[in-house]
C-alpha cells in the first residue's frame, strides 16, 4: 500500500473577486520507504500541495489518504493525532526562538503527554542521530542555519512519524551545508524506513537522494517517475528547464532542424569510454563541447554534455546514431545560448 | 528640610503610589489579557478568526480608551462606589485605573501576539497541537518578551493616572502633590513629590527591562 495517495487533489484559494487555483487535479502514490520529490518553481503550488499532504491546507475537492486513511473521514481530534505522526520541516526552521534546543526537541512529546524525563532521555537520543548532542543547552539564535534544521529534523522525528515532509528544507542554505542535510535525511530514510516526501525548486536536491520525482507546475502534475528516467530523457518544458536551470528547452530530435545542439546523457558505464575523442577519429568532424557536467543522480554518476554537431545531414545522424548504440540518451537542444 | 510629619505623608504617598499602580496593573492584567487573547485568536489572520467576536470587543476596546482618563475617573464615580463603598482613596482609584488600563492592555497583548513567527505556529499545528496548546505553549511563550515589555510600559502608565487620579482625592503622591502643591503653594513639597515619581518610573521602567534582556533568548548573546 502507498503511504501516500494524492486522489484529483485541487486547491483553490478564493480572493477578492477572482479565484486562484493553486492545484488542478492532481494524483500521486507515494510508495512506503521511499525518498519522493516534488519540484517545480516558486508559485507552481507545491507547496501547497505539500501543505495538502498533513491537512494544514483542506482540499477543495479530492482525497489525501494517508497509509490508505481519508484524512477528511477524519474528526478533528483524529487529525491532530494523524498530524503527529507525519513530521514536517521547513525552509524557515521554524524552531521556538525561546527554548533551547532540548525543549524544542522535547516540544511536539510534551504536546503528546509524553512525560518529561522520558521525552528529555528520547531528546538526547535524537540530538545524537542529528550529531547536535553538544549543543542541548544552546538557543535557536545562537546556532548556524544548518544546525537549526538538524534540531528542527530532530524535533519532527521525535513522535516517531512514518512520513517527513520537507517543504524547502535546503534552500536556504550554503550548498555544503544542503548536502549534508540531504545525506542526513537520507541516513534516517534508511535507518527508519521512513517515507520523505522533498519539496524543492532545485533539480540537484532531487537527483542526489530522491528515487521518484513529481513535477508541477502552474498547479498541474506534468511528469512523474524514476528521477534517472526523467534526468536523461525529459519529456516536459517544465522537467527541462528545472534540469537545466536555464530557459532552454530541449525537443525531440524527429523535430530539430539541422545544426541544432544535442544533449547527450551518459550512463555510469559509458563514462569509461572515450567517447568524444572516439567520435571525433570516427567520422573526422569537429565537435564543439558547448557544456559538460557531471551529477550525482540517486547515488549514480551521471555526464550530460551539450554538443554543436557538423551541419551535414547524414553525418549528424550517423553521429547521433553512434551516440544511441553506445547506451546515450541523446535529445535536441533548442535556443541553447 | 522636612518634619517628621510631612516626611511620614511622604513615605505613605509612596506607599499609596505603589500600592495603586501595581494592583491596578494586575487586575487590568487579569482582564485584558484574556481579552487580548481573544482579539489576536479571533482577528483575520488569527487561529480561529471570527468578525463579530473580534468586530466587538475591539470596538469595545476603542469606546473605553477614547475617553479620556480623567473624565472616565468621574464617569465611574457611582460604579466605583457601588463597587467599593467610597469614590476616594487609593483603593477607590484602582477601579477607574482598571477599567481604563485593561483595554489599553489588550491591545498591547494582541500585537505581542500577533508578532508571533506564523511558520512556528505552523509547525506547532503541523505536529498536532490544538489551539489552546498554541497559545499557551507557542504564542504566551513565543512572545514574553514583548508581552513583558508592554507590561512595563503598562505599569509605567498607570503610574502617571494613578498620580492624576490625585486632582479627585485619589490618594498618593499625586494626591499629597495637588493638596500641598496646588491648593497651598508649598512648592517644596510638589518638587519632592515629582522627583518621587520619577525615580519610581525609572525603577518600574529598568526593572521591566533588565527582566525583559534576562529572559530573551532570540538575540546572541556575548
Amino acid at each position: 500500500m502507498s503511504a501516500i495517495e494524492i486522489r484529483h487533489l485541487t486547491k483553490r484559494f478564493e480572493a477578492e473577486e477572482h479565484t486562484l487555483t493553486a492545484l488542478d487535479d492532481v494524483n500521486l502514490s507515494i510508495a512506503s520507504g521511499t525518498v519522493y520529490g516534488i519540484i517545480g518553481m516558486s508559485g507552481a503550488g507545491k507547496s501547497t500541495l505539500v501543505r495538502s499532504i498533513n491537512f494544514l491546507e483542506k482540499p477543495s475537492e479530492g482525497q489525501v489518504l494517508i497509509d490508505g486513511v481519508d484524512l477528511s473521514s477524519l474528526t478533528a481530534k483524529q487529525l491532530r493525532k494523524e498530524r503527529s505522526r507525519i513530521g514536517m520541516i521547513f525552509q524557515g526552521f521554524n524552531l521556538l526562538e525561546q527554548k533551547n534546543v532540548i525543549d524544542n526537541v522535547c516540544f511536539p512529546m510534551r504536546l503528546a503527554g509524553i512525560k518529561k524525563k522520558e521525552a528529555y532521555a528520547k531528546a538526547r537520543e535524537l540530538l545524537k542521530t542529528v550529531a547536535l548532542e553538544e549543543k542541548e543547552k544552546e538557543y535557536p539564535s545562537r546556532l548556524s542555519g544548518g544546525q537549526k534544521q538538524r534540531v528542527a529534523i530532530a524535533r519532527a522525528l521525535a513522535t516517531d512519524p512514518k512520513i517527513l515532509l520537507c517543504d524547502e528544507a535546503t534552500s536556504a542554505l550554503d550548498p555544503q551545508t544542503a548536502g549534508s542535510i540531504l545525506r542526513l535525511l537520507k541516513e534516517i530514510n534508511e535507518k527508519l524506513k521512513l517515507t520523505i516526501v522533498i519539496i524543492t525548486h532545485q533539480m540537484n536536491v532531487v537527483t542526489e537522494i530522491c528515487e521518484r520525482v513529481a513535477i508541477v507546475e502552474n498547479g498541474k502534475l506534468v511528469e512523474e517517475g524514476p528521477v534517472e528516467c526523467i534526468f536523461e530523457a525529459p519529456q516536459t518544458d517544465a522537467a527541462r528547464e528545472l534540469i537545466s536551470g536555464t530557459k532552454e528547452a530541449y525537443m525531440p530530435l524527429e523535430k530539430a532542424e539541422n545544426g541544432t545542439p544535442v544533449r547527450i546523457v551518459f550512463r555510469e558505464n559509458s563514462s569509461f569510454e572515450p567517447l568524444i575523442a572516439n567520435t571525433i577519429l570516427k567520422f573526422g568532424t569537429p565537435i564543439n563541447i558547448l557544456k559538460a557536467d557531471t551529477r550525482n543522480v540517486n547515488g549514480k554518476a551521471k555526464g550530460e554534455m551539450i554538443l554543436g554537431l557538423p551541419g551535414d545531414k547524414e553525418k549528424r545522424e550517423a553521429i547521433i546514431r553512434y551516440f544511441r548504440e553506445r547506451g546515450l540518451t541523446v535529445t535536441e537542444v533548442r535556443d541553447y545560448v | 528640610m522636612f518634619d517628621q510629619k510631612t516626611i511620614q505623608m511622604l513615605l505613605e504617598g509612596i506607599g499609596d503610589t505603589l500600592y495603586m499602580t501595581l494592583i491596578s496593573t494586575a487586575v487590568a492584567y487579569v482582564l485584558g489579557l484574556p481579552a487580548g487573547i481573544l482579539l489576536s485568536v479571533s482577528g483575520k489572520e488569527g487561529l480561529h478568526p471570527n468578525r463579530i467576536i473580534h468586530g466587538s470587543l475591539g470596538f469595545l476596546c476603542n469606546i473605553i480608551r477614547s475617553v479620556p482618563f480623567l473624565i472616565l475617573l468621574i464617569l465611574l464615580i457611582p460604579f466605583t462606589r457601588a463597587l467599593v463603598g467610597k469614590s476616594y482613596g487609593s483603593t477607590a482609584t484602582i477601579v477607574p485605573l482598571v477599567i481604563c488600563a485593561a483595554p489599553y492592555v489588550a491591545r498591547v497583548v494582541e500585537a505581542a501576539l500577533n508578532e508571533v513567527d506564523p511558520g512556528v505556529i505552523e509547525a506547532a499545528k503541523a505536529m498536532g497541537a490544538d489551539n489552546l496548546q498554541i497559545v499557551t505553549k507557542v504564542m504566551l511563550v513565543e512572545a514574553r518578551t514583548a508581552l513583558l515589555s508592554g507590561a512595563t510600559i503598562t505599569t509605567g502608565i498607570l503610574l502617571g493616572y494613578s498620580a492624576m487620579s490625585g486632582t479627585v482625592g485619589g490618594g498618593g503622591l499625586g494626591d499629597i502633590a495637588v493638596r500641598y502643591g496646588y491648593y497651598r503653594w508649598e512648592t517644596g513639597i510638589m518638587v519632592v513629590t515629582v522627583l518621587l515619581l520619577i525615580l519610581i518610573f525609572q525603577l518600574i521602567q529598568n526593572l521591566g527591562m533588565m527582566i525583559v534582556r534576562k529572559l530573551d533568548h532570540r538575540k546572541r548573546q556575548g
